[in-house]
């Protein structure tokens, strides 16, 4: 039964590794906006669809920048 | 009528057709093609009419070429990479996120965008020095100011302020969440390692094992006590020292006779000691300390004129060659003697002599005058007024911190700290409750001396800890959570919970006018007069329509928009008024004496925003605007009337007093021409007459009068806008609802004491036990988390309960 020990041992150590994450991460302010990444992973697959489109088209790029650039020189 | 595809408005005047879309402006139409150009067109995906319509932002960061205010507008930079944060009040739903965090498709010097949403900020990381920003060629310090306009052209305006030219380390308190980990953390261990002793009481391998379990559960508690529950202690001693018995007293007791208790049991080997009670304590209280707080992140309550004014402003000063040239100074660094120049919409933020131009000051905010002012070129002009009307060029007077608005922050009141006067609803009821728990301590020690010496400590150790009053001090934090949960959804925002306690004993209400009696926009205008004709009518339309006057704009509104005519002359003498010819027709619109009429008819007119009108050189009458009154306004007045002391306190002139006396309830005490100090004063007054007063107000002429008032209330019709700091702030649409809100809290307070005799009965049980001396682990293990719970299932029952009152009698007044 002196395995307990060593059981005890383990477990309080396994559940301090937990709660030093768990510090570690409000240190880091993972939990100060809950809210925002929420909403974020939706976005997340639209996203990666976008940058492919993006890279088919980079020739397209070049030409509409210089079409958003004169409406600044108007403001 | 269409809608607007960008920012879902009525297109009312036009209607922009393009791509099968409508729009109801330039501006709209453009941030729309700029997103589609860049294949951003997903942002009208995610939600419907999500825009927001661009302002006219021309010149108006010119400021960031200043690389001082750049510097200090900068989180970051280390010359290649810079990290910029920006309020944003615009965002307000997901299509926001999704647009703000694709930036970098709009500006490639953008690195990465993250929103904060319930602060509403983005956190910008760019690249100064690419060649790319956005503007080409322009060297590395303007990509800020590129960012900038970038984001201002989609619609989403960065709020600049004052106050972000001393941006301090944002220092996050997260103590709160460290302990409770902590706490929570050792109370589940504890409980599983005393568990076993619960059951059994000799056993070979537990007591091969107790000595081992115990002393983990004493290091688990360890870090609970000193850590944890280090703020029981020190707040006990702090009111000791100042001489009350706080709630946290008793607590304090508790905790460390547990402690010592426990350990003594178990150096002694006289049983398991109480750890699970201790951490379960600790636990339940910080518990109760966390719920209380609810922050609404995107509000700020603490904002003093700094969020106010802007930054920068323009500079005129003299090359060697005599030329005069304009510059972007900081406001700090803005001097008396100063030449500067205002821009129409610019907030001034010096006192200063006018030299040139037409003024037309906005000081509604700031002193709670209705009306735009005009001023000629030798007057002066205070810190905080909006210029209307075109440009200006003014002397410095006096620097921005020694302004005659800004002085009103020197007052001591804004030095004090509010918090922490008033004594609680949980200190008053722990004053008498620790002298009773003493009190049956001893005693019951001094009877068990003399019967049983050997049950004695045992007793007093016992009496102090199962009559801890941990549900006691539950009861107001969650009720107080609630009630706070409660009014956030009824849209009034409270800074902390303490404030609805305060809001229970208020029995004076005093609203400021301007702004928060008044609606912002006066559409309240009538006619006296000889009644015009279709013709003149068309005529004035017509007029009204090319001037930019905020007069004219209101008036405009409400006019038939028929036949709008080309006019074929047309003049404004800003501050004055318009005149216009059309076919054979003249017509004058403006002041009495611009449309041609030296002497007053009615000199009752003259307090009151009129625009008189001329047609033909024959005087006609004249359109009378009267600020609008909220809707309720009778009706409040009469609600708080009849418990309470309602008072106006008015910034402005006497114009509208007749007004407001057939409005409001008779009795009802009215105040004008009341300057910012006078209202302080005013307050002060009243508390001294051991009134509790509700300040009720919205412009920064109030500032004081808020600080000083028991509890001041902030009206605003967007709660994105600026306003003062405030214990709370109320959404205007709720105006109405003030006395409800009042008789809610207290009944908040009601049900605290409710919950109070609910968790002395639980008192009553434990000392049962402990005073017999029966009091044994197990016992006190359960009882504890038992009256905790309990309390805050019966206070949050009671809570929702009530406020579905609420909501239902809301519902039946509209």
């Amino acid at each position: 039964m002196n395995i307990i020990y060593m059981l005890l041992a383990i477990s309080v150590f396994v559940a301090l590794i937990f709660f030093a994450l768990f510090i570690y991460s409000v240190k880091k302010g993972q939990y100060d906006d809950t809210y925002t990444p929420s909403v974020r992973m939706l976005f997340e697959d639209e996203l990666v669809k976008e940058d492919a489109s993006r890279k088919n088209k980079t020739s397209n790029k070049t030409v509409t920048k210089p079409e958003t650039e004169p409406v600044i020189a108007q403001e | 009528m269409a809608n607007c595809f960008h920012c879902g408005d009525a297109c009312l005047d036009i209607e922009i057709k393009h791509e099968e879309k409508s729009f109801c402006c330039h501006g709209c139409k453009t941030v729309f093609d700029i997103l589609h150009d860049n294949d951003l067109s997903y942002y009208y995906d995610l939600e419907k009419t999500p825009g927001i319509s661009p302002k006219e932002i021309a010149g108006k960061y010119d400021f960031l070429d200043n690389e001082t205010i750049v510097e200090k507008l900068l989180e970051f930079n280390d010359g290649s990479t810079q990290i910029v944060s920006f309020l944003i009040p615009s965002i307000h739903c997901s299509s926001c996120i999704w647009i703000l965090e694709n930036l970098n498709k709009l500006n490639s010097a953008v690195k990465s965008s993250q929103v904060n949403f319930p602060e509403k900020t983005v956190r910008i990381t760019f690249n100064g020095s690419s060649a790319e920003a956005l503007g080409g060629t322009r060297a590395k310090e303007n990509s800020l100011k590129n960012l900038v306009i970038l984001l201002s052209r989609i619609g989403y305006e960065p709020y600049i302020s004052l106050d972000d030219s001393e941006r301090k380390e944002k220092y996050i308190n997260r103590s709160i969440i460290y302990k409770l980990g902590i706490a929570g953390f050792a109370f589940g261990n504890v409980m599983f390692l005393s568990f076993p002793e619960y059951f059994e009481h000799s056993e070979f391998w537990l007591d091969q094992f107790k000595p081992f379990f115990r002393w983990l559960m004493f290091a688990f508690s360890l870090p609970v006590v000193l850590y944890s529950g280090s703020g029981y202690f020190t707040s006990a001693y702090k009111g000791l020292r100042s001489k009350i018995l706080n709630i946290d007293v008793p607590i304090a007791i508790g905790i460390a006779v547990l402690f010592i208790r426990s350990t003594i049991d178990i150096v002694m080997d006289w049983g398991t000691g109480y750890f699970d009670s201790l951490t379960g304590l600790i636990f339940f209280l910080l518990l109760g300390k966390f719920f209380q707080q609810k922050t609404y992140s995107y509000l700020s309550f603490e904002r003093d004129y700094k969020s106010y004014f802007p930054i920068a402003v323009t500079r005129l000063f003299k090359n060697p060659e005599g030329k005069t040239l304009e510059e972007q100074a900081e406001v700090y660094t803005v001097k008396k003697g100063d030449r500067l120049l205002i821009r129409n919409n610019e907030i001034i933020p010096v006192d200063a002599i006018l030299i040139k131009g037409n003024a037309l000051i906005d000081y509604s905010f700031v002193t709670g005058e209705a009306e735009p002012i005009s001023k000629q070129s030798g007057d002066k002009l205070f810190a905080g007024g909006k210029q209307q009307a075109g440009i200006l060029e003014v002397e410095v007077l006096k620097p921005v911190a020694q302004s005659y608005l800004t002085q009103l922050w020197s007052n001591d009141v804004f030095s004090k700290d509010k918090t922490g006067v008033f004594e609680n609803i949980t200190d008053s009821i722990s004053k008498r409750f620790t002298v009773i728990l003493l009190s049956i301590a001893f005693i019951s020690t001094i009877f068990w001396l003399m019967v049983d010496p050997s049950k004695a400590f045992n007793v007093f150790t016992s009496v102090l800890i199962v009559a801890c009053p941990c549900a006691i001090a539950l009861a107001a934090p969650f009720t107080l959570g609630n009630v706070l949960r409660i009014f956030g959804r009824e849209k009034l925002y409270l800074k902390e919970a303490s404030v609805i306690e305060q809001m229970a004993k208020v029995d004076a209400v005093v609203f400021d006018k301007t702004g928060t009696l008044t609606t912002n926009q006066k559409n309240l205008i009538t006619y006296e007069g000889i009644a015009l004709s279709a013709e003149e009518k068309k005529l004035l339309t017509s007029t009204l329509r090319a001037s930019s006057h905020p007069l004219s704009r209101s008036l405009y509104n409400i006019l038939d928009k028929n036949d709008i005519q080309t006019l074929d002359d047309f003049e404004e003498e800003i501050g004055k008024g318009i005149s216009a010819t059309f076919n054979d027709n003249s017509i004058k619109v403006g002041s009495y004496e611009f449309v041609g009429f030296y002497e007053w008819l009615d000199s009752e007119l003259k307090n009151r925003t009129t625009v008189h009108i001329s047609a033909n050189k024959v005087y006609k009458g004249c359109y009378i605007f009267n600020s609008e009154y909220r809707k309720g306004v009778a009706e409040i007045f009469e609600q708080l009337g009849n418990d309470k002391d309602v008072i106006v306190l008015s910034g402005d002139n006497e114009g509208e007093r007749e007004r407001l006396e057939t409005l409001l309830p008779k009795g009802t005490k009215l105040y004008f021409n009341q300057k910012p100090d006078d209202k302080l004063d005013f307050i002060k007054n009243l508390q001294q007459n051991g009134k509790k007063v509700l300040m009720i107000g919205d412009g920064l002429n109030d500032a004081g009068a808020l600080k000083q008032s028991d509890v001041g209330f902030v009206i605003s019709e967007n709660t994105n806008v600026f306003s003062p700091a405030s214990d709370g702030i109320l959404d205007a649409s709720q105006f109405k609802k003030i006395a409800d809100y009042l008789n809610f809290s207290k009944k908040g307070v009601k049900i605290i004491k409710w919950a109070f005799l609910l968790s002395l009965l639980y008192n009553l049980v434990g000392l049962s036990f402990a005073v017999t001396g029966h009091l044994r682990p197990v016992v006190a293990a359960i009882l504890m988390p038992l009256s905790s719970i309990s309390i805050v299932v019966f206070t949050t029952i009671a809570t929702q309960y009530i406020g579905k009152k609420l909501r239902m009698d809301i519902n039946k007044e509209i």
